[in-house]
């Protein structure tokens, strides 16, 4: 027993020192240039295919050639780094968090196509490493030499970064960005630079990482998510911008994934997040992070104001309702069922707004309640026999009660650490449905979710999603408007002051954090009877990114964005998959461009326009007026 | 001029009729028929490029000879990137927008049990060609649904035969998370415990789909030191579990029994680490001479300069088995084609099948043999055909396991 506890642990070794590769550079970006680079999985995942491209080249036998290939394609990579800080990151540092994570997301989405159209989608193995194709006998058991060196080489990497960072002048810099970049720039520091250096870096690092998997896995187009967000966990563990943290974590996270498969096989993937959850709540800034100097720096120009809808625009409305209300009279099947669904995700993009335009709380897991909603319907019908209807009122609930709860933590926190908690929980949300297969049917889904007699017919059920989600959207701009509403926007705008005239600023968000959760779980319903079927990427994590981007498309500070945004988006995503193999790369340049160009999202580019246009006079009459 | 209710109602009927008549241009047969193929192109593309290229060379070759119904075929093709979430959106796009006549593909077994659910509430035609879950045709099986390949439970069935002829009593077994790996799971040990009720299993591992850590898997499945390993895991996971167990030596004096590790899509990229001596369920690709599988094999390779693998076969037989059905219900409706493909006998790569009255299934086999290296590449050895017919359940058993008839 001891035999297999020791070998296990050295499995659990083995496997954190690329995830450790992976997390440091992810976390040195984070700790200078504030951002938290999505694409750093597919930065890994172009290192290994770089690296098999080159170790074949150079003869993968001959040591030079297969060090040699696995060195030049982690260089590479660092230089590919550098061309997305230049072309991309680098015009949206001063974008608020949210547009930089989506910014890389896009990156993620075309360096996937990227990758298909170069080397296949054909899984491509690697040759073993000459030198270590052998074994050694260990407590017992053959112990691959090659996972040996791969043990040496996180303590090894983590040594080079310590020295790196303390005994060179960049180190001292890179140090000092991380505690306070606005104080390295006023000191005459190139940022320029120092920035551009640090990501690739950090892109180098994770090249050198998916370089060294070679040997020991397959290289596919799947690692780049499935890396990316377990270095996530692994840098929220440690803590964002901590080195040694993440090597703690990376370690922490191996050892548990190696001992979870002999004790728990089948909640593995539950385990890894289920930590990184418990330690956001007991220590928000993970194991080694330091909570971050003096105020959160506001992000650009200041939130404009929410006004209740005009006439004029109230008018549009009612008329947009009644075009949509009138459809079924003129409207094909297959048109029906587009609409269908673009009234479900306008709810469910305007119940993430809620939470993150007034309440300025950004979800990066609201799918969990979307999904959550959906299984709700879907278990009643499994496991209760219920019809639709009684399905349709008790599938809110199971999303808001795991608001309510899931909530609790996550509005103790703020900006990049709330959005990280709420993926946490968005992930046990997702791994608990895939893994849970006796109640769930896990991968299989839940099948034969239909709708009862009555609403089997196309426009018989998108009467009865309109009809839902209209008044649920409704109530949600009543109560953006409401009494309750002014409050959280207070909350989000200064939650001192806030509390200063007695607001309780904690159970403010609680409660929007719940409502949200509960209307997202109304368009889980839907959707699930909608599909007739449910399953776990419901609640994966493009969905969670799909809700953002409607809402940022629309923009977040317009309160009939989110559903412009969800029809827009969801309508161009759906055209693209019919027409090119490659909509990834199209979709994913789109989100780039829309975050570099309309970082207000269309309505908020419309409404500045408009206000520009109102306004254009004045500020030339006090012009005048100030001159002497 | 005055409407009265007569001339309103001819006005009317006058009006349907024109905006009816297109689809009834279309059912008499002008344009080609169309058939919906949704499957995971990018998710499991060693499979199923070759699968592609096997139903292109069919459709080419019916097509040729006139079409069906003297009709042409066309093929509305879709991938579900191995999610059946995307297969069941495709699904409902390619019957509303697109109306196709019939649904088929579908790889992974989720996948496929999504589209058969789908197609009983839209009571649209789906031949599943590859998903191998028994679901598909038994517990969750349809009046609209027929499956090609031969099931888990008969691949299980293949193996357990010589499985329990090993002196393996104490048995391991890896299996991906999903319904295949549970389905083919459950049925292995079923079988092997009655054919041989001595035997025990030791250690079971079920990592996610695509997601296997091979070292930690391989070491718990070492550390119940069984005789024997059933393996269920192909592609990625597959080949991370075979670099990982033969460096820990898991393999060494231990038979493995394995599902569909003889399939040249698996079996090849392997290459000089393929393992040695495992009883496998596969496609010997260049052994095989039957005259339809040669006749097959020159036409594949001329048209693609590329050897088949077994998802050209399943592509091809499809394509074959759809045509054959439309022929027989000389007609595109789906209750005539339901009606046809039931007890409908096909021509094969390898050999006559045919769908089964009474559960939809085919009696398409496989072939069951040991693996080996030649010239650095794994192949298959002392292999055999067995007739898919031969390794199912009885009638009543099957009547039992198919609640839907």
């Amino acid at each position: 027993m001891i035999d297999l506890i020791l070998n296990q642990t050295l499995n659990g070794l083995a496997s954190a020192s690329s995830l450790f590769l992976v997390a440091s550079g992810l976390s040195i970006i984070f700790g200078v240039t504030r951002i938290v680079n999505f694409a750093h999985g597919s930065l890994y995942m172009l290192g290994a295919y770089l690296a098999w491209t080159l170790v074949g080249r150079f003869g993968p036998t001959d040591a030079l050639g297969f060090w040699g290939g696995v060195l030049l394609a982690a260089v590479l990579t660092g230089l590919i780094g550098v061309v997305i800080e230049v072309l991309i990151l680098r015009r949206i540092y001063q974008a608020p968090e949210l547009f930089q994570l989506l910014a890389t997301f896009g990156v993620v989405l075309m360096l996937q196509d990227v990758a298909l159209g170069l080397w296949g989608a054909e899984d491509k193995i690697g040759p073993r490493a000459p030198g270590f194709k052998s074994f050694v006998i260990l407590f017992g058991n053959r112990f691959p030499t090659y996972e040996l060196f791969l043990i040496a080489v996180g303590p090894l990497v983590l040594l080079i970064l310590w020295l790196l960072f303390q005994k060179t002048r960049w180190g001292t810099l890179v140090r000092a960005a991380t505690q306070d970049r606005e104080m390295v720039g006023a000191l005459g520091v190139n940022q320029r630079l120092l920035f551009t250096s640090v990501f690739a870096f950090g892109s180098m690092l994770a090249g050198l990482g998916g370089a060294l998997q070679l040997p020991r896995e397959a290289v596919t187009l799947h690692m780049d998510l499935s890396m990316i967000s377990e270095a996530f966990v692994v840098v929220v563990v440690g803590g964002l911008g901590s080195v040694t943290g993440a090597y703690l974590a990376a370690v922490l996270i191996g050892i548990l994934h190696a001992f979870g498969i002999l004790i728990f096989p089948k909640i593995t993937l539950v385990l890894v997040f289920l930590v990184m959850a418990v330690v956001l709540v007991v220590k928000p800034y993970g194991l080694m992070g330091k909570a971050p100097v003096g105020h959160q720096r506001a992000h650009g120009p200041a939130e404009p104001l929410l006004l209740p809808a005009d006439g004029l625009t109230k008018l549009a409305g009612l008329i947009g309702l009644i075009i949509l209300a009138l459809a079924p009279l003129v409207a094909p099947d297959h048109i029906l069922l587009t609409l269908t669904e673009l009234v479900i995700f306008a709810l469910f993009a305007a119940s993430l707004h809620f939470m993150m335009g007034p309440g300025g709380m950004a979800s990066f897991g609201h799918a969990a309640y979307f999904g959550l909603g959906a299984y709700g319907a879907a278990l009643a019908v499994k496991w209760l026999g219920a019809p639709m209807e009684p399905a349709l009122l008790l599938a809110p609930f199971l999303a808001g009660i795991a608001g309510v709860v899931f909530g609790w933590f996550c509005v103790r926190l703020s900006g990049v650490y709330l959005a990280m908690l709420t993926l946490a929980f968005a992930q046990i949300a997702w791994a608990t449905a895939f893994q849970s297969v006796d109640l769930t049917g896990g991968d299989n889904g839940i099948l034969g979710v239909w709708p009862s007699a009555w609403a089997v017919s196309k426009p018989a059920y998108y009467y009865l999603t309109l009809a839902v989600c209209a008044a649920s959207i409704v109530a949600l701009r009543l109560t953006i408007f409401s009494p309750f509403g002014y409050g959280l926007r207070a909350a989000r705008d200064n939650p001192l002051r806030a509390e200063a005239i007695g607001l309780d600023v904690v159970r403010i968000q609680w409660v929007a954090f719940a409502v949200a959760a509960f209307c997202a779980g109304i368009a889980g319903g839907l959707f699930a009877f909608f599909k007739g079927s449910v399953f776990p990427t419901y609640m994966a994590i493009p969905r969670s990114v799909d809700a953002l981007l409607m809402v940022l498309l629309g923009g977040v500070q317009t309160v009939s964005g989110p559903i412009i945004g969800a029809f827009a988006y969801a309508g161009l995503s759906e055209q693209l998959m019919k027409l090119t193999m490659y909509w990834r790369f199209v979709l994913g340049l789109s989100i780039v461009l829309l975050v570099v160009l309309f970082p207000r999202g269309l309505v908020g580019a419309g409404l500045a326009l408009r206000e520009r246009w109102r306004k254009e006079p004045e500020p030339a009459a006090t012009l005048v007026e100030a001159r002497p | 001029m005055t409407i009265d209710r007569r001339s309103f109602l001819a006005g009317a009927s006058a009006g349907a009729t024109i905006i009816a008549a297109p689809s009834l241009v279309r059912a008499q047969g002008a344009g080609p028929i169309k058939v919906g193929e949704i499957n995971s192109y990018t998710a499991q593309p060693a499979f199923l490029k070759p699968y592609r290229q096997g139903w292109e060379l069919a459709l080419e070759q019916i097509n040729a000879g006139g079409g069906v119904l003297g009709r042409k075929i066309e093929t509305i093709f879709r991938d579900d990137a191995g999610k059946p979430e995307d297969a069941v959106r495709h699904a409902g796009d390619l019957i509303n927008a697109e109306k196709v006549d019939l649904l088929s593909g579908g790889f992974l077994s989720n996948v496929g049990l999504a589209i058969a659910d789908f197609a009983l509430q839209n009571r649209k035609l789906y031949v599943a060609s590859e998903p191998l879950s028994d679901a598909v045709v038994w517990a969750k099986g349809n009046r609209y649904t027929f499956r090609l390949r031969p099931s888990t439970y008969m691949q299980a069935a293949m193996l357990v035969e010589e499985a329990a002829k090993l002196p393996a009593k104490k048995w391991a077994i890896v299996a991906p998370n999903y319904e295949y790996g549970q389905s083919a799971v459950k049925w292995f040990k079923d079988l092997l415990k009655k054919a041989k009720p001595d035997v025990e299993f030791v250690a079971e591992q079920f990592p996610a789909l695509g997601r296997i850590d091979a070292g930690a898997t391989v070491q718990a499945l070492e550390a119940s030191k069984p005789d024997a390993i059933f393996n269920v895991t192909f592609g990625g996971d597959l080949t991370n579990f075979v670099r990982q167990g033969n460096t820990r030596g898991l393999f060494e004096g231990r038979t493995v029994v394995s599902m569909l590790t003889g399939e040249p899509e698996y079996l090849d990229p392997l290459g000089a680490e393929a393992p040695v001596g495992w009883i496998v369920t596969g496609y010997p690709h260049a052994d095989l001479k039957t005259p339809e599988h040669t006749k097959f094999y020159e036409a594949y390779k001329a048209k693609f300069g590329d050897y088949p693998r077994l998802g050209s076969i399943v592509g091809y037989d499809t394509m074959n088995s759809i045509a054959a059905a439309l022929a027989k219900a000389g007609s595109t409706d789906t209750e005539k084609l339901v009606d046809a493909l039931k007890g409908l006998k096909f021509s094969s790569a390898f050999g006559t099948a045919e769908y089964r009255a009474i559960d939809h299934q085919s009696t398409l086999g496989a072939f069951v043999g040991k693996t080996a290296l030649k010239d650095g590449k794994g192949v298959m050895v002392d292999w055999s055909y067995r007739d898919g017919a031969k390794y199912l359940p009885s009638d009543a058993e099957v009547k039992l396991l198919r609640p839907a008839g």
